[in-house]
């Protein structure tokens, strides 16, 4: 009981060590103050914007620089920008998520069971991937999605699919360094089956990298999904996201540049903020990686 | 003669890889919904002729057959004619090739020539004006979309200022912004690389040693840290040339370049599966060629590396 006690705090003072050390990074907050804020503004959107404006349009009302009624300006079929942008956020940002999701446990999975068993196993699943990493992500999830066809839920897998192998390679490194250590041959000697181990020993003491991985990878799926929905795959009109609100608003940008200013900062803006998340969680998992 | 024996051993390793990715492709492709034959016909074909044209393609036989049949095809570089328009899927992608490498290639070299010497310049003046202004640089360049930074440059050099022309190929001119909106990225990572890559030499012994025989910083930077830190310099810039091709993607679209970018994403919005697999084989073999020369620079200037074990 007093080996528990003490196993816990022990556990317990080093994720407090790292949220402490990540509370400390200034952009890490900064990231962490932006993103919350603009999930909230995308989750609370039906509370101070209904759906209706998004898709009514109003051809009198059309191109109407920004105002107090139409904050952003209203596009060429008179739809309110800022509503487009908010229920837009919906895919980009949440898509964006269920990506790296899919990927993460999807690649944990592989990777883990890579790492642990090694041998043969090892060695086939770790040849599939490098043959999967000998193409450009973008070009892969685009094979991906040629076979599935357009659509959101096809992006996403496609994407996922795409991000696997990077992550498989980061866990399996992971569980290989941790697989030696004496508390999972321990662990072994008690009787732990090999599933327990992984999930409970190996899995929580490895995070780290594998979170930081997630984290910015994070960043550069929801740059692919807007540029998938500018280029035309993935999401169909008139659904928004931020990628395809530009590219519908292409042609009057010129004379109206607010219609593209406000999706490509919130692209920009969310981006950065994961990234700064990323980094700062990168120096509170490893200090000395810190430069 | 190691080398070229090194190389051409690193080259039949690109088979078995070409073989997995075309097979996982194969079966992918297969489980597409639609039926080929009629993609190609049109809705208005009759079974009779249907039918005829799956003959033809061998879509009646089991698909490993199929399989079979495309690497035997594929082996005599016969990639198949495009589902859309008929034509050649090998000639029509080395005929866009040059135009994708050519802005990949200037893309590269000015972010390389103005991203290691910001990144060195960095890591020397660690924590001055200059570190935080090109690591702020190097951030935004890794947050902006592509294609929101073409199109905005695009209205304002092209269309506004009219200094550059907006779309299509032709003299230096035309390269100028899709190179400077494709080269963003990897300039952010040659910034980045490059200057945690000076940080890491300039805390290691031999560059003390060097200041301790009476090198001054500058001649002990030069002489001594600069050479070393560029290795895994080098190692990204594979990487990001390799990036720059699926890049090609957005900035050929935004800028109308008839590469091989814009070729893949009309095929994948027509579907048009023998030229997205095609273009892939060969993406793979350029990606993996690329790998090797760098692999094989990283081994001339680094001689802790060595090939031959």
């Amino acid at each position: 009981m007093g080996n528990q006690n003490r196993q816990d705090s022990l556990e317990r003072s080093t994720w407090q060590l790292i949220v402490f050390r990540f509370s400390k990074n200034r952009l890490a907050m900064l990231g962490v103050i932006v993103l919350g804020l603009m999930i909230l503004a995308i989750l609370l959107a039906p509370l101070y914007m209904p759906y209706d404006e998004m898709i009514r349009q109003n051809v009198f009302n059309k191109l109407h620089p920004p105002s107090a009624q139409h904050p952003l300006g209203t596009d060429e079929l008179g739809r309110d920008l800022l509503a487009r942008v908010m229920y837009g956020g919906r895919i980009s940002l949440f898509g964006g998520i269920a990506t790296i999701t899919i990927a993460f446990v999807a690649g944990c999975m592989i990777g883990g069971i890579a790492g642990y068993f090694g041998g043969k196993v090892d060695t086939v699943l770790m040849r599939i991937i490098d043959m999967l990493m000998a193409i450009p992500p973008v070009l892969m999830a685009m094979a991906i999605l040629t076979a599935l066809g357009n659509g959101l839920f096809n992006l996403i897998i496609s994407l996922a699919i795409s991000q696997i192998p990077r992550f498989a390679r980061v866990v399996r490194s992971s569980v290989l360094t941790l697989r030696g250590l004496e508390y999972v041959d321990a662990a072994r000697c008690y009787g732990c089956s090999s599933f327990k181990i992984i999930l409970r020993h190996i899995l929580p003491n490895g995070i780290g990298p594998i979170v930081v991985a997630a984290t910015l990878t994070l960043g550069q799926i929801i740059l692919s999904i807007s540029s998938m929905g500018f280029l035309g795959l993935g999401v169909a009109p008139p659904t928004p996201e931020w990628g395809t609100i530009i590219s519908e608003n292409k042609l009057n940008l010129r004379y109206c540049p607010y219609l593209g200013i406000a999706p490509g900062i919130c692209i920009c803006l969310v981006v950065m903020a994961v990234n700064f998340i990323g980094d700062g969680l990168r120096d509170a998992f490893d200090p000395k990686t810190k430069n | 003669m190691y080398l070229v024996k090194y190389s051409i051993k690193r080259l039949l390793m690109l088979i078995p890889v070409i073989l997995g990715i075309t097979l996982v492709l194969y079966f992918v492709m297969s489980l597409a919904p639609g039926n080929p034959a009629q993609q190609i016909l049109g809705a208005n074909a009759s079974d009779e002729q249907l039918a005829a044209l799956e003959m033809e393609m061998g879509l009646d036989q089991p698909i490993i057959v199929q399989y079979a049949n495309y690497i035997l095809r594929a082996l005599r570089l016969d990639f198949g004619t495009s589902w859309i328009n008929g034509n050649d899927v090998l000639t029509t992608f080395m005929s866009k090739l040059p135009n994708t490498l050519l802005v990949a290639l200037v893309a590269t070299l000015w972010a390389i020539a103005f991203g290691i010497p910001m990144g060195i310049y960095s890591a020397v003046r660690q924590y001055s004006l200059f570190d935080y202004g090109s690591m702020v640089v190097a951030m935004l360049l890794f947050s902006l979309p592509a294609f929101w930074l073409g199109i905005l440059s695009q209205i304002l050099f092209c269309v506004v200022l009219r200094w550059l022309p907006a779309t299509g190929i032709g003299g230096w001119q035309h390269l100028v912004l899709p190179a400077l909106i494709l080269g963003a990225n990897t300039l952010a990572a040659m910034i980045r690389m490059s200057r945690t890559s000076m940080l890491d030499v300039l805390k290691q012994d031999y560059i003390r040693t060097a200041r301790a025989k009476g090198a001054s910083r500058r001649g002990a930077i030069l002489k001594h840290a600069v050479g070393n830190s560029l290795i895994p310099v080098i190692t990204q810039i594979g990487i990001s040339f390799a990036g720059c091709i699926g890049g090609a993607v957005v900035t050929e679209t935004v800028f109308t370049i008839p590469g091989i970018g814009a070729m893949l994403i009309n095929a994948v919005k027509a579907r048009d599966i023998p030229v997205v697999m095609g273009s892939v084989i060969f993406i793979a073999i350029i990606v993996g060629v690329i790998n090797l020369i760098v692999d094989l620079i990283c081994a001339k200037v680094d001689p802790r590396i060595d090939l031959a074990a």
